[in-house]
């Protein structure tokens, strides 16, 4: 009640540092930056729309995989480093699909239905391995996504793969680094209700895919077994004083997360084009748990508007930077800018870790 | 050098105000050397708030700093951190503790002071690795504790400590400071039992005699009274009365405290429930919590009853509760009504409608980070299904905002919990108040069984009567079984029908409240360890 009558009384200077107190300084600065690359572009002679189109597919391409963090942020499991496991259940499912025989948007569906089990078993074995070590689950969930992507490179060699569109052509087995989706479910999402206007182009499918998965999400943190969640990664002995399975939770928690990254490749495929195998997992935790980083969220709490400001954000620095700068000394450095600044993007993320209240 | 005749410490016209809640105005201070200060104040009058300042804590500054000045030896200062505050010659015991678990009391005493010596390695690499100098390090560690005047276990490891020990323990962290010229004790004989806070209050004189100040804040107004030279009463922020210690009495302070006359809890009407069923039966229960062992339990609580548990700090009172509702390893028969109740499962003995209110309101009493909505709505919701909308038949168990917003707001009235509105943060709020908060927690339940742990710790007087009626009313009113854990005797004396004194772990005497004091004192002392 107090609260209205203070705002009332606040003055501009008050009111403008309450919005940069809840938006974060770091944050307004990167989405000047953003903003300012955006103006940049067509000075450049880098086209506006096409930069804006650019930087919603590569949105829409990652956010699922953002989304993933979230359950286990809030359940106290911290930072999934161990994102690699739930991509690996992702990449059976799509080479499986295709294994056997499955093509066009059924193939997608089809990738969807056979990650699922990986993902609750391997999930699961996760969550039981982190509820031995509490406290150090980062460090775990590294080690987890380290070895399961080392493992899978053997597997992805061993395993009795045939379908001719995904083995080495010479040998006639072990899967190939890249394989094209063409014929399966290349942009099967992002095709859906596309909007073209000039070079502006949305794909509102994939768009619409994020949003049912994040209402989802939303959803699922406002019923009474999200609220537990919650409290266990508030205060895990708060909730087992008030009769909460706290390792229930946490395994819960791991396992939606393991999913959701099984299904954010999928989507990122999709929209790519191809399935990257071997070393490809290793790669996708880091910009998302910088991503998440970046868009507001602590070690503890996580909302899905830290999701997408998050995702817009660190894809829109590190798909602009590069083509603006590329345009501006007209030499092609594109891979390496865009190295620097999505590394660059990474380690200021973790540095802004913030810890909860003890 | 310093004008001779400033005070030692002067704090002027300072303001705060968190996020636009002005919590202090225009307070005005002054301390000599050797004076013994007492602060008091209902809950959330501002105390810590003020004393956080003088500290130069992390928290002001994050939340916008302060207004006016603080000046020692009439030279203006400005605290950007603890460390400024200590190189002043001032110390902090704060009401948390801040002491490392698993180390011994000697390493938390001189933590990050501690005497070293030179080896070969740190010759080459810098003083960080220089070994700790033990031997040297015990002998400052036994001076401070005998400046203090309160034995401890030097050696033995804070999380095997009884509360009270804590709280000596941080006390001597303080005192084992050379430069020490001003100490802060911020609700320091809240965990102690009455003789304790006796040790305390000497240990209190003997410093001011060595010529240190000492700033008091205590909701227990007698001790004020018995150890301070001067007296400060705030209210909402404003510093209300200032004057000499032998001018003024209790009902003086405790009404100016809360701007009203406070009538004193009456006298109970003990009853005798002896012919009542027997609604809990304890038998031979031990439990495993550190610092509070239970060995041997056995005992009948009667339907209606208000059982008080008294006892030192340490001989295992505060383990009984926490046994049973399995927050430590117990063993041993518990029946409640007739069925056993499982051991080591708290979500079971919730199903069997008991509650419990915990001493330890920071580690498991609250979610520091959630808003009082949820602390007070959590257990309940997750429990009985209370505070949920089903939809899909059940299927969708979805949170009820309203509903979880009355409730709140239900208890915020009823226990006058000090707050900016039922979203605050339950960190945001002071002490007292998250003890209320605590109990709101339980009385949301509903229960028919409520163990109650030291419900009144670090509450002021005004609302210390409020807590109790509020027990009371709820044990009166709904039939509710309450079992009321506390140090303080004469708490106990004045709510319950009974009062079982635990001693050494296992139950020394059970007597009818009416029973003089000095009875339950011999008790106490009977079989201690
Ligand atoms: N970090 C914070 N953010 C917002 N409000 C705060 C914060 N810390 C304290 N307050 C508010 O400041 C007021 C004074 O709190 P303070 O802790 O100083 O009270 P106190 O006099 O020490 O009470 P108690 O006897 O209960 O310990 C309270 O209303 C509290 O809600
Ligand atoms: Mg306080």
């Amino acid at each position: 009640m107090n609260e209205t009558l203070d705002k009332t009384n606040m003055t501009l200077r008050d009111r403008l540092k309450a919005f940069v107190d809840a938006f974060g300084l770091p944050r307004l600065i990167i989405a000047a930056f953003l903003l300012m690359l955006y103006i940049a572009a067509p000075i450049v002679g880098a086209g506006f729309w096409m930069q804006i189109s650019n930087t919603i597919n590569r949105f829409s391409w990652n956010a699922v995989m953002v989304l993933a963090m979230v359950p286990m942020i809030h359940s106290g499991c911290g930072l999934n480093f161990g994102l690699p496991l739930g991509i690996i259940s992702g990449l059976l499912g799509a080479t499986l699909s295709i294994e056997l025989g499955f093509t066009g948007p059924l193939s997608f569906l089809m990738a969807i239905l056979i990650a699922t089990p990986f993902a609750i078993v391997l999930g699961a074995l996760y969550g039981w391995l982190l509820n031995k070590i509490k406290g150090g689950e980062m460090m775990i969930a590294t080690y987890v996504g380290f070895s399961s992507v080392s493992f899978m490179c053997m597997m992805w060699l061993l395993l009795p793969y045939h379908s001719p569109t995904m083995v080495w052509g010479f040998s006639g087995k072990g899967l190939r680094t890249t394989i094209s989706l063409e014929g399966f479910y290349d942009k099967v999402l992002a095709n859906f209700l596309q909007i073209n206007i000039g070079s502006l182009s949305i794909p509102t499918g994939t768009l619409l895919f994020f949003a049912v998965l994040a209402f989802g999400m939303w959803a699922f943190l406002h019923t009474k077994t999200g609220t537990a969640m919650t409290a266990v990664g508030s205060n895990p002995t708060f909730a087992k004083a008030a009769g909460v399975n706290v390792d229930k939770m946490r395994m819960l928690s791991v396992v939606l997360s393991t999913w959701l990254a099984a299904i954010g490749i999928l989507v990122y495929e999709q929209g790519f084009g191809f399935i990257q195998l071997y070393m490809a997992p290793f790669y996708m935790a880091l910009p998302a748990v910088s991503a998440i980083l970046i868009g507001g969220a602590s070690v503890n709490k996580a909302s899905i508007a830290n999701v997408i400001i998050g995702t817009f954000l660190f894809q829109g620095i590190v798909t602009m930077t590069p083509t603006v700068m590329n345009n501006m000394i007209h030499m092609d450095m594109s891979e390496v800018i865009r190295v620097v600044a999505s590394q660059g993007m990474i380690l200021y993320a973790l540095t802004r870790k913030t810890e909860a209240t003890k | 050098m310093a004008n001779n005749n400033a005070p030692l410490l002067e704090m002027r016209n300072i303001k705060k105000a968190f996020f636009g809640n002005q919590v202090l105005t225009d307070i005005n201070l002054s301390l000599a050397e050797g004076e013994v200060l007492g602060l008091c104040g209902e809950n959330g009058a501002g105390k810590s708030t003020l004393m956080k300042i003088l500290f130069g804590m992390d928290v002001i500054r994050d939340t916008g700093g302060y207004e006016g000045d603080i000046l020692i030896n009439g030279e203006k200062v400005t605290f950007n951190t603890p460390f400024d505050a200590l190189a002043a010659g001032i110390g902090m015991v704060h009401q948390e503790f801040s002491l490392i678990p698993g180390f011994t009391a000697t390493e938390n005493i001189l933590l990050n002071r501690e005497p070293k010596k030179k080896n070969v390695i740190s010759e080459v690499f810098g003083d960080r690795l220089d070994t700790l100098n033990y031997h040297v390090m015990t002998e400052r560690a036994e001076a401070a504790i005998d400046k203090m005047g309160f034995r401890i276990d030097k050696d033995m490891v804070i999380s095997e400590m009884p509360v009270g020990h804590k709280q000596f323990t941080e006390i001597a962290r303080e005192l084992s400071k050379d430069q020490l010229k001003i100490l802060i004790l911020d609700e320091p004989t809240a965990v102690l039992t009455e003789k304790e806070a006796e040790a305390l209050l000497a240990s209190i004189r003997s410093m001011s005699e060595k010529g240190i100040a000492v700033i008091f804040i205590t909701h227990r107004l007698h001790e004020i009274l018995a150890v301070c030279d001067r007296v400060v009463v705030m209210r909402d922020g404003y510093v209300v009365s200032d004057e000499p210690a032998a001018e003024t009495t209790v009902n003086e302070i405790s009404s100016r405290m809360v701007g009203r006359a406070v009538e004193t809890t009456a006298k109970s009407d003990i009853r005798d429930k002896s012919d009542a069923k027997t609604i809990m039966s304890i038998k031979r229960l031990w439990v495993d919590m550190p610092g509070e062992i239970v060995r041997d339990v056995s005992l009948d609580i009667k339907e209606g009853e208000i059982l008080g548990i008294g006892g030192l700090a340490g001989q295992g009172k505060l383990g009984i509760p926490n046994g049973i509702m399995g927050l430590y390893e117990a063993g041993g028969s518990v029946e409640f009504d007739g069925a056993k109740i499982p051991l080591n499962s708290p979500r079971k003995c919730l199903d069997a409608s008991l509650a419990f209110v915990s001493e330890d309101r920071r580690g498991v009493g609250l979610l520091l980070d959630e808003t009082l909505e949820w602390n007070v709505a959590f257990p309940a919701m997750q429990v009985q299904n209370k505070f949920l909308k089903n939809y899909l038949g059940g299927f969708v168990k979805w949170r009820d905002e309203k509903s979880i917003r009355e409730v709140t707001e239900r208890y915020i009235d009823e226990l006058a919990i000090k707050c900016t509105g039922s979203k605050q943060k339950a960190k945001e709020l002071s002490g007292g108040n998250q003890q209320k908060v605590c109990l709101a927690k339980a009385f949301a339940l509903e229960p028919k069984f409520l163990f109650v742990s030291e419900p009144t710790r670090g509450i002021d007087v005004g609302a210390k009567s409020l807590v109790l009626e509020a027990l009371r009313k709820f044990n009166r009113e709904s039939g509710v079984t309450v079992v009321m854990i506390s140090s303080e005797l004469e708490e106990l004396r004045s709510i319950c029908d009974r009062i079982a004194i635990i001693s050494g772990g296992k139950v020394a005497g059970i007597l009818p409240a009416s029973k003089p004091s000095e009875e339950f004192g011999m008790l106490m002392v009977s079989m201690v360890k």
